[in-house]
């Protein structure tokens, strides 16, 4: 390709270096302004807003693309003597009364108790597959439990007088510690499992006995361990790390 | 020719050098914002506990994810621009190489490092070594959109992820593809500061002037 050459008077040229160079501190200038700005003004749930925005603008693209079709790839099922990593205990630290130990669900009007036992009496569901982290690392498991929309349909969960589906589903742990709220349509996806087991064993304390959820298309921060209480609400929940400036939809 | 005139060569049109040094915040916060994610799981590279924490990115997850998937749309949109403009406007043909690319590269890092006086016949603005730079700059930047959609969304565009090798294979496809950056930077960086004023200039202004 051939460069096209100019003839050019020497004040010009020098005018145009000076324009230039000018145009190129105003830049520095709006990146670091605009930056700072965002970094250090508002913040919607410990998330700078303009990040904020960006995380539900993220959401709504994905949730668009995605759908329960979307399986999280099987894997081979991990060796019954290896315990599923464990990475926190919110939620967890007190004493749970293992006996007589129920779920309080809650979808609309219905309101009840649902003994432990309960879940393990339909049919069950056995998925092996990537447990993913948000911190980056991740880990084949299995788990094997009562699939969360065979529980809705069981139980007749999750629908409103008028037939659709409740926006969200509320999980916390008994004393309330730990918190997560879940799109509805991640909560139907064939992968989603009330869990009591895992790596072909019965749950450890440490990995959320007697009850968890496990849900794949999540992060791992969605997988709440100790279920004390199942919601369903049209208002978004409140979601522990969502409140602490991480995504809320933390979809995979 | 009239005095106090000069002959420039128009070498880098507008375009092209808003996008480069647009490319130059967006890239840059992709890898501050890119290594606060990382270090959530150092899985492949540490730094000792001090240095970490003089650069200050610990714990710092929740922020690097916000605006890594905040910066990456700025930083396609950026990228698909130049793209365009590289096809549409012709600039493109200043990276068509042909089979004796390798060849001079190597020929050209021979007379960069005075080993060899005289450097291969280059037709355009770009010297084979500088063609492979930068296509292979436009190849990461690809890779890492690939790579990097494979670890964000690994069920949803579950087929590139395990194309890709798997979730693990990706996410270290995507860090190496960030070491590459900064390698490409470095070299750059160190290139541009040999080959002095008047051809970084034109990177700002735009022209050249023509040798005498």
């Amino acid at each position: 390709m051939k460069l096209k050459k100019n003839n050019i008077d020497e004040k010009k040229l020098k005018k145009r270096l000076i324009i230039s160079i000018l145009s190129g501190v105003l830049f520095v200038i709006v990146v670091i302004v605009g930056f700072r700005a965002i970094k250090y003004g508002s913040r919607i749930e410990e998330a700078p807003t303009a990040l904020r925005h960006s995380f539900e603008w993220n959401q709504k693209v994905w949730a668009r693309i995605s759908s329960s079709k979307h399986l999280s790839v099987n894997k081979p099922r991990p060796d019954k003597s290896k315990p599923p990593r464990v990475n926190g205990d919110i939620g967890l630290t007190s004493v749970a009364d293992s006996k007589n130990y129920s779920v309080e669900v809650i979808s609309g009007t219905k309101t009840f108790k649902l003994p432990i036992a309960a879940f393990h009496s339909t049919d069950k569901v056995d998925v092996s597959t990537d447990f993913r982290c948000i911190e980056g690392w991740s880990e084949e498991m299995s788990y094997a439990g009562m699939r969360f929309s065979d529980f809705m349909k069981f139980y007749d969960l999750g629908k409103k007088p008028d037939g659709t589906y409740y926006a969200y589903v509320g999980l916390e742990t008994p004393d309330k510690e730990y918190y997560v709220s879940i799109d509805i349509e991640s909560m139907i996806h064939p992968q989603t499992v009330l869990s009591y087991e895992m790596n072909g064993t019965p749950l450890s304390i440490e990995n959320g006995a007697p009850l968890r959820l496990m849900i794949p298309v999540k992060y791992g921060i969605k997988n709440l361990k100790r279920i004390g209480k199942i919601f369903f609400s049209d208002i978004r929940p409140r979601d522990y790390w969502a409140e602490r400036g991480y995504d809320w939809y933390s979809g995979l | 020719m009239k005095e106090n005139q000069i002959i420039i060569i128009e070498k880098h049109p507008r375009i092209l050098r808003y996008t480069h040094w647009i490319n130059v915040v967006f890239l840059s916060l992709m890898v501050w914002s890119g290594v606060l994610i990382y270090w959530a799981n150092d899985a492949y590279y540490k730094i000792p506990d001090p240095v970490a924490e003089t650069l200050s990115i610990q714990y710092k997850l929740a922020e690097g994810l916000s605006w890594h998937f905040f910066i990456m749309w700025a930083f396609i949109i950026n990228g698909l621009v130049y793209l365009a403009f590289l096809f549409i406007s012709g600039e493109w043909r200043e990276l068509a190489f042909d089979r004796k690319i390798f060849k001079d590269t190597f020929f050209v890092i021979l007379h960069d490092l005075h080993i060899k006086k005289e450097a291969p016949s280059q037709k355009g603005k770009f010297n084979a070594a500088q063609k492979i730079a930068y296509i292979g700059a436009i190849l990461m930047a690809f890779g890492s959109l690939i790579t990097g959609i494979a670890i964000y969304k690994p069920v949803t565009m579950g087929w590139i992820t395990n194309l890709l090798g798997g979730y693990e294979a990706a996410r270290f496809e995507h860090f190496v593809l960030m070491i590459g950056f900064i390698i490409f930077v470095i070299v750059h960086i160190l290139q541009v500061m040999r080959a002095g004023w008047n051809n970084f200039r034109a990177m700002i202004a735009g022209y050249e002037i023509e040798k005498k």
